[in-house]
């Protein structure tokens, strides 16, 4: 019973970490109809930085906070020098484009950090267990990422649900033209948005980085997971974002926990020690596959244009 | 029908000779290790080709197609585990598995369109990757080896440099001669005509979807070719072939050619890989130049490669 309240809690600490990240890519390929592949970069950055200024300033939190900044004006920076001109373009000129950018940052972060992986240790108040229910103890650099990442989440819905801003870039998700046409700066909004997703992708890189270590193409494999959830969220929805991430972080996280056990029980013991690690790895890709032949444009589908 | 000359054409023409003489190149300067990185560019050639079919004549943007690379080479590494060492089995083998993969991921993905289609191919091919990483039998994640090519009694020596070579170049030429054939049939026709206005065609009384998904699975059968091919040139198959970057790298070679020209995907995979080959002479991080060198052709040079030779041609 405690595992089961552990691996949901895990899986919902996984979850929001992929919301942080999905939040920035739905943004972005919602509202400028831009598929970043780079987006993953941008996580990465985030956790070396953060694995950086930490060594230098020798406190978490302000370190932490610095890497965050500087994720931020690296995502402005690239937006201005490079992305904003294929804005429009082509969905596939964005996938060459942006594949580029991935080859670029991997290599860049090889030159600077080297090949071999860092370590971002943990101050000594985040190690402890917390006891979470009588009985059970959780570690609170987990719990603290559960409550950070809801608290953005709470963050990002009042701004883009209550704030001048917001609807802004909720009508740009609706209408791009139309807005400009109301003489809204939109080059600038653009770029408030794309660096608001790249300080998403950057908090989510930094939070990560405690739990794995930092490494060149950390940001791969998530941000396909990060793709999965906008899709099955439904493209430009914040609100699906934040279910599917949620669904696929505890889905996935239990899958991996139960599922060798579970098919230990159908299947021979050789059988199910070959077909449990891959069928959980699975699992996220065959839900979204079977999600898309059923509603082939996601659970949650946004506003038609 | 006869190909106009242009200049996209002549720079076709010229690769071609080029291609086929290359290895009296080899043989005069000695310089073997041409050879072996034109054999590889061959196949990952005739794999990107594949993918132009789908992706500028259809308009199926496939994110996951190097899957069948990984199926073609599979299906020869654990027939060639097995004991079965005969490429008149082991290479209709891995056609047919790389087609009934490609039957069965198509007709679910052709559901969606868009981004959509491109996320569901994508997450089938991960699967794919998923699957090869768990079998444990042969080699799961670290991959299989495959300790003899494929024996096709006695006509032809795959373990020869020079006809190993010349086997890819003939696979590639004869894919893109099926390729042209399609693209100018009635059906390519079709296919092409869906690309435009799927609603128009339905409305003039032709089944869109039946069309795409036997294009899809042309493509993919195509593309399980290059797989075997691939298998023998390295002697070895792992899971990371089917990686999605991988997959990523074959529409990079298609886009930076020219996608939705017949020779484009070719020229794409010579540069791709002749540059990522000299970048990585020169320093260590390639990705440095390379990535930027993408962003900019994406910026300034629309239609890839093949564009800019098609707009310098017209002046």
């Amino acid at each position: 019973m405690y595992l089961v309240v552990e691996q949901l809690l895990n899986g919902l600490q996984f979850g929001l970490l992929l919301f942080l990240l999905a939040a920035g890519l739905t943004l972005v390929f919602g509202i400028m109809d831009f598929v970043n592949l780079a987006h993953g970069s941008l996580y990465m950055m985030g956790a070396y930085f953060a694995a950086t200024f930490v060594a230098w300033t020798g406190s978490f939190v302000l370190g932490a906070l610095m890497a965050l900044g500087a994720t931020l004006l690296l995502g402005i920076v690239l937006e201005y020098v490079a992305l904003r001109h294929l804005y429009g373009r082509d969905h596939l000129d964005q996938v060459l484009a942006t594949f580029g950018l991935i080859l670029f940052f991997n290599d860049a972060v090889r030159l600077i950090w080297g090949p071999a992986g860092l370590a971002l240790p943990l101050p000594a108040w985040l190690t402890v267990p917390v006891q979470i229910i009588p009985g059970v103890y959780y570690p609170a650099y987990r719990l603290m990422i559960i409550v950070v990442a809801l608290a953005v989440a709470a963050m990002l819905y009042l701004v883009v649900m209550r704030t001048r801003v917001g609807m802004l870039i909720r009508a740009g998700a609706s209408n791009r033209e139309m807005i400009g046409a109301l003489g809204i700066n939109i080059k600038l909004l653009f770029t408030l948005v794309f660096g608001l997703g790249a300080a998403l992708a950057g908090l989510a890189g930094l939070m990560q980085a405690p739990i794995l270590t930092v490494q060149i193409g950390m940001g791969e494999n998530i941000l396909i997971l990060a793709f999965v959830i906008i899709v099955i969220g439904g493209i430009g929805s914040i609100r699906g974002a934040f279910m599917a991430a949620v669904f696929v972080g505890i889905i996935d996280t239990m899958g991996r926990a139960f599922l060798p056990d579970l098919l230990r029980k159908v299947l021979s013991g050789a059988a199910a020690s070959t077909a449990a690690p891959a069928l959980s790895s699975m699992l996220i890709y065959l839900l979204m596959a079977i999600i898309l032949v059923l509603r082939p444009e996601g659970l949650f589908p946004a506003a038609k244009r | 029908m006869m190909p106009k000359l242009n200049v996209s054409n002549a720079v076709a023409a010229l690769l071609c000779a080029a291609l086929v003489l290359l290895p009296v190149y080899s043989a005069v300067t000695g310089n073997i290790f041409i050879l072996t990185l034109f054999t590889r560019i061959a196949i990952y050639a005739l794999a990107a080709a594949s993918l132009n079919l789908i992706m500028g004549y259809g308009g199926m943007m496939s994110f996951g197609h190097a899957a069948y690379l990984g199926i073609g080479g599979y299906a020869v590494g654990i027939l060639a585990a097995e004991g079965i060492g005969s490429g008149f089995i082991q290479w209709p083998v891995a056609l047919a598995v790389s087609a009934l993969f490609a039957l069965l991921i198509g007709a679910l993905s052709l559901r969606t369109r868009g981004v959509y289609f491109i996320m569901i191919t994508l997450a089938f091919a991960q699967m794919a990757y998923y699957v090869a990483s768990a079998l444990s039998r042969y080699g799961g994640d670290d991959g299989l080896t495959v300790y003899k090519r494929s024996d096709f009694a006695g006509l032809i020596n795959l373990s020869d440099r020079n006809q190993f070579y010349y086997l890819c170049l003939a696979c590639l030429f004869g894919g893109l001669y099926l390729i042209w054939r399609i693209v100018n049939s009635r059906f390519g026709l079709v296919v092409q005509g869906v690309r435009s206005n799927e609603q128009r065609m339905q409305a003039i009384g032709f089944h869109a979807n039946r069309y795409r998904l036997v294009c899809f699975v042309i493509a993919g059968t195509i593309c399980g070719l290059a797989g075997a091919l691939l298998a023998n040139n390295t002697d070895f198959v792992s899971p990371a072939v089917m990686y999605w970057t991988r997959s990523g790298d074959l529409m990079v070679m298609v886009i930076l050619g020219g996608m939705g020209s017949l020779f484009g995907p070719v020229v794409g995979a010579i540069v791709y890989l002749l540059l990522e080959e000299l970048l990585s002479q020169f320093t260590e991080y390639s990705g440095l130049i390379l990535g930027p060198v993408l962003l900019l052709i994406v910026l300034f040079a629309r239609g890839g490669i093949m564009g800019l030779l098609g707009r310098m041609s017209r002046g």
